[in-house]
């Protein structure tokens, strides 16, 4: 049976994770080696399970494999198992072939690291921690990985903790994070204590049972997870500052895989959401606002890696928002996340690329003509964002445009306001990546003299390469018969053809897509095509701009709401420590001390001193035994 | 109390008399335990009490108690007493002010309280019934009887108490065993010390006790010729007994003159 | 006579026993006092012994006379043993306890 196979999926890179890290210095030499074998091999282990179950009959498809059983207390119990269905194994080939790729990609950009070893034995632990978060059979299991995930993303964003930011940064990611976690685990209690079980078949079986309170309320605390995994709002102001991790870091964890992991979690739980429509409904809303909120930032941002980051955002906002549509929308967020993961981790590498031949300088306006110098990076950066921007037949298009197409025929109100939204955004996309393309590799050259640009080293730009292919040819293939909805059937139920009524005919809506596109880049073309580009940010500008320069004010937002009223909270409890809680500590202290030292007059070292007392005891006895029989 | 005069005036039992005479005596000697200076006088009271309880044993038909009580406390453990006494406790005396504050009247009142509580609970006791005596239990003999208990039910605590005796013996010896650090010094070299030390009076040795031809006991000083007393003639111990006669009496020059007078 | 005399009597030894281990400094005095207080009870034992007609009390205060002289023994070897370190048979002058 093919199914005890899958455990190799999560064991090769942990196992290779825990020898890079416990051999220490003397893994500095092939360490690298071993890590991109460890993927590789789970990437190999990986396909063959793909094919294994291409060729069995689409109900039979999913495996799944019991490793041992992990807690039996009374009637509960859960095992350790895993289970690799149709959606599980996207996530497994996604992870850990865009995972193989960086891998690639790193052994070249951190050659010159110190730490490299440290870096891949990271970078090994998440790819474990991620598989086991997406082949878990239960919302226990995939906690573990959860929790993993957010370990390793820790660790690799504070990579370089020697600079107090970073490790700042890191810190900030990881607290964010522990709100969301908060958010699952108070999940899988209610579910627990509801249902029983935690389980996703268990729940799957229960949902219909249990009450819409109960599900609406484990809808919320699933929403509030993913919204802290994925940097959607209102917990999304970690990712800007996760890309103080090196830029595979960013390309891995921060846009293709981690990141899109509370899609996953939404997705996965489509049986508790669809029986949950005010959830669902929030599930809509944090991706609609999500999907404006990031694609505005991102019309801002100087530094690529944040402008990138502020565009994933606003990516995974829409593939949120698909979530959300229930079962019209779920194979078309997996398909715009697999699609996302291809194109953004391939314009991550390339603005690796280009920060490894610019000095590590990552502000775009000190870039400008790199298109001669780094030729490749160039082409696979562009067919990047013609996928992003959703310029058929790229594979944006298809994805993006199937979101837009789903969310106009939501119905109502609500569909007309939702498509409005995802093709506004589609616009901002299109503006922001444009500018970002503009500033980049056109226009007057504005780096300083002692910066030499070059095209990067193969072991870089293959990944690129190959990630590139994946961005123009995957929507294309995905599409192609619905093969992916198909695919998804079994998992994320029926898809109901021809149900809904059509608001516009497809065709309408790709238009109008395209036509918001052509307006974002036109937009783009004039502002930074026509006008010359100043190498620091104007000073002079809107109100607006500088607002959203400063992310929208999410961390002055944050530190008013969250911080101020926590930091007071803390004074005030610390203060009724000191007075209060110590206070009585030390009174108890100071009684001792003083009764103590009182006590202490009365021992004079005199053995008659005590003989005497010893006899005025004895009197009072006497005296009690007197009294008492009298 | 009248009741017991009164008993006794009538009945004159010769128990009774004999409690009447030694308890006051007994009482009067404890109570003088405690405020004679010297611990050998202490000792002699205490050993007087002692005698007087073995009277009051055997007037009680514990005739065995009576003479284990003289043979091994006023016999053995009194013995016990004078030797340490003698080792130890030769400047024993000890003045009778009390040095810790108030301790003294503490003890008095704390006392009076405790015996005066004791001896009204003992009058307030009743045991419902008359005296059973002796007689009974002593029919075999009051060695014998003793034997019978202390051989069969009370033969574990006979043992046990053989080894206490045993464990307290050796005790005493690690206790006062005393290791010699230094070695010995023989006469030899102290005599040798005694020549090669600064003075020549030294290697003379110290003068004999004595006023010669006129006094001679141990406790007077000797005279030095110039006619001053030498107070390191006579024993250390009498010195710190303050056995020590004034020599000066007995100086020539005194009893010169006594002769012309004569 | 009644035999509870001895019984007063034994309390009123016993008591001033008790005075003389608190007033008196001399380590060997306490002692004596001490066998004061033994004895005491011993005449109380003898003399329930023969208020009860058993010879029971009599066993028990055999008992505390070996007792007794077991204590003696280590007791006095004890006061040997300070007076050498010491030079002094003041119960006063051992108040290491004080510091």
């Amino acid at each position: 049976m093919t199914s005890n196979l899958i455990v190799y999926l999560i064991a090769i890179p942990l196992f290779s994770s825990a020898a890079l890290l416990l051999a220490g210095r003397k893994a500095n030499k092939w360490g690298h080696l071993l890590g991109t074998l460890a993927s590789a091999s789970s990437f190999g282990v990986g396909a063959y399970l793909f094919t294994q179950m291409l060729a069995q009959p689409a109900e039979e498809r999913a495996m799944t494999q019991k490793l041992f059983t992990w807690i039996s207390v009374g009637s509960f119990n859960v095992d350790a198992s895993l289970l690799l269905d149709q959606l599980s194994i996207c996530f497994v080939l996604l992870i850990t072939g865009v995972g193989t790729l960086i891998h690639i990609y790193s052994i070249s950009y951190m050659s010159h690291d110190l730490d490299r070893r440290r870096f891949f034995a990271y970078l090994n632990l998440f790819i474990a921690s991620m598989l086991l978060l997406v082949l878990g059979d239960s919302y226990l299991n995939l906690y573990v990985g959860w929790e993993g995930v957010g370990l390793a993303s820790y660790l690799l964003i504070g990579f370089w903790n020697q600079k107090p930011t970073y490790a700042t940064a890191a810190k900030k990611a990881f607290v964010m994070n522990r709100v969301g976690d908060l958010g699952l685990s108070l999940a899988i209690m209610i579910a627990f204590a509801s249902m029983g079980t935690v389980s996703f078949a268990g729940i799957e079986e229960a949902a219909p049972k249990a009450s819409t309170t109960t599900l609406t309320a484990i809808g919320i605390m699933l929403l509030i997870a993913a919204a802290g995994k994925s940097a959607q709002f209102p917990l999304q102001a970690w990712l800007g500052d996760a890309m103080a991790g090196p830029t595979p870091v960013s390309a891995l964890i921060h846009a293709a895989t981690m990141v899109t992991a509370g899609v996953y979690l939404i997705t996965r739980s489509n049986f508790i959401f669809d029986a949950a429509p005010t959830a669902q409904l929030l599930v809509v809303i944090v991706g609609a606002i999500t999907l404006l909120f990031g694609a505005v930032i991102g019309t801002a941002k100087d530094d690529i890696k944040k402008a990138l980051a502020a565009s994933t955002m606003s990516q995974i906002g829409y593939m949120t928002l698909a979530a959300g549509l229930g079962p019209a929308g779920y194979a078309f967020a997996i398909m715009h996340l697999l699609t996302h993961g291809f194109f953004k981790a391939g314009m991550f590498l390339g603005a690796g690329s280009v920060m490894h031949g610019m000095n590590d300088e990552v502000n775009m306006r000190k870039y400008g003509a790199l298109r001669k110098f780094m030729p490749i990076t160039f082409i696979t950066f562009g067919l990047g964002y013609l996928a992003i921007i959703g310029v058929p037949p790229f594979a944006g298009f298809y994805s993006k445009d199937m979101i837009i197409e789903t969310a106009l025929n939501a119905g109502g109100i609500k569909g007309i306001l939702l498509g409005s939204i995802t093709l506004f955004g589609a616009g901002l996309t299109a503006f922001y990546m444009t500018r970002v393309m503009i500033l980049t590799f056109t226009g007057t050259k504005r780096w300083d003299d002692d910066v030499h640009p070059h095209e990067s080293p193969i072991l870089m730009w293959l990944p690129m390469a190959i990630l590139a292919i994946g961005s123009v040819v995957s929507g294309y293939l995905f599409t192609r018969g619905d093969a992916l909805v198909h695919w998804l059937e079994p998992v994320v139920a029926a898809h109901e053809h021809g149900e809904h009524t059509y608001l516009l005919p497809p065709i309408v809506v790709s238009g109008l897509a395209l036509t918001m596109v052509l307006i974002g880049v036109s937009i783009a073309v004039m502002m930074y095509v026509r006008r010359p580009v100043e190498n620091v940010a104007p000073e002079s500008v809107s109100a607006l701009t500088k607002i959203v320069r400063q992310d929208l004010l999410q961390d002055a937002a944050n530190e008013a709401i969250f911080m101020r009223p926590g930091q007071a909270l803390t004074k005030t409890l610390i203060a009724v420590d000191e007075k209060v809680i110590d206070g009585a500590v030390h009174g108890v202290g100071t009684m001792a001390i003083g009764s103590g030292s009182g006590l202490r007059k009365s021992q004079t070292g005199y053995v008659r001193t005590y003989s005497a007392l010893i006899l005025v005891g004895a009197a009072a006895i006497v005296l009690g035994i007197w009294v008492i029989t009298q | 109390m009248i009741n017991y005069a009164l008993e006794l005036g009538q009945t004159a039992q010769p128990e009774a008399v004999l409690f009447y005479i030694l308890a006051p005596l007994a009482v009067v000697a404890a109570i003088g335990m405690l405020t004679v200076k010297k611990a050998v006088h202490s000792a002699i009271l205490l050993a007087w009490i002692m005698v007087t309880l073995a009277i009051f044993y055997i007037a009680q038909d514990a005739a065995f108690l009576g003479i284990v009580q003289i043979v091994v406390y006023t016999g053995a453990v009194m013995m016990l007493f004078l030797f340490i006494l003698m080792l130890v406790g030769v400047d024993s005396s000890e003045s009778l002010t009390e040095t810790i504050k108030g301790l003294r009247w503490i003890a008095i009142t704390a006392s009076v309280g405790f015996g005066g509580l004791l001896i009204s609970l003992l009058g307030r006791a009743t045991l419902g019934r008359s005296t059973a005596g002796l007689s009974d239990a002593n029919a075999e003999g009051n060695v014998e009887g003793l034997a019978q208990l202390i051989f069969s039910d009370y033969v574990w605590p006979f043992e046990v108490i053989s080894a206490l005796l045993i464990t307290a013996a050796v005790g005493a010896m690690v206790l006062a065993h005393h290791e010699r650090t230094v070695k010995r010094v023989s006469q030899r070299e102290q005599s040798q010390a005694r020549f090669r030390s600064g003075s020549l009076a030294a290697a003379a040795g110290l003068p004999g006790p004595g006023v010669f031809a006129l006094h001679n006991a141990v406790d007077v000083p000797a005279l030095l010729p110039d006619g001053t007393p030498a107070p390191t003639s006579i024993s250390a111990t009498l010195k710190a007994r303050g056995d020590m006669l004034d020599s000066a009496q007995y100086q020539l020059d005194n009893n010169d003159n006594a002769a012309e007078d004569k | 006579m009644d035999s509870a005399n001895y019984l007063y009597l034994s309390a009123l030894l016993f008591t001033i026993g008790a005075v003389g281990v608190v007033i008196r400094r001399n380590a060997i005095v306490v002692f004596m006092c001490i066998e004061l207080m033994l004895n005491a009870a011993n005449l109380s034992f003898v003399t329930f012994s023969r208020i009860n007609g058993n010879l029971e009390g009599q066993v028990v205060a055999f008992f505390t006379m070996v007792v007794a002289a077991c204590e003696v023994v280590v007791g006095l070897a004890i006061i040997v043993t300070i007076y050498r370190s010491r030079r002094s048979a003041s119960v006063d002058d051992a108040n290491l306890l004080k510091r």
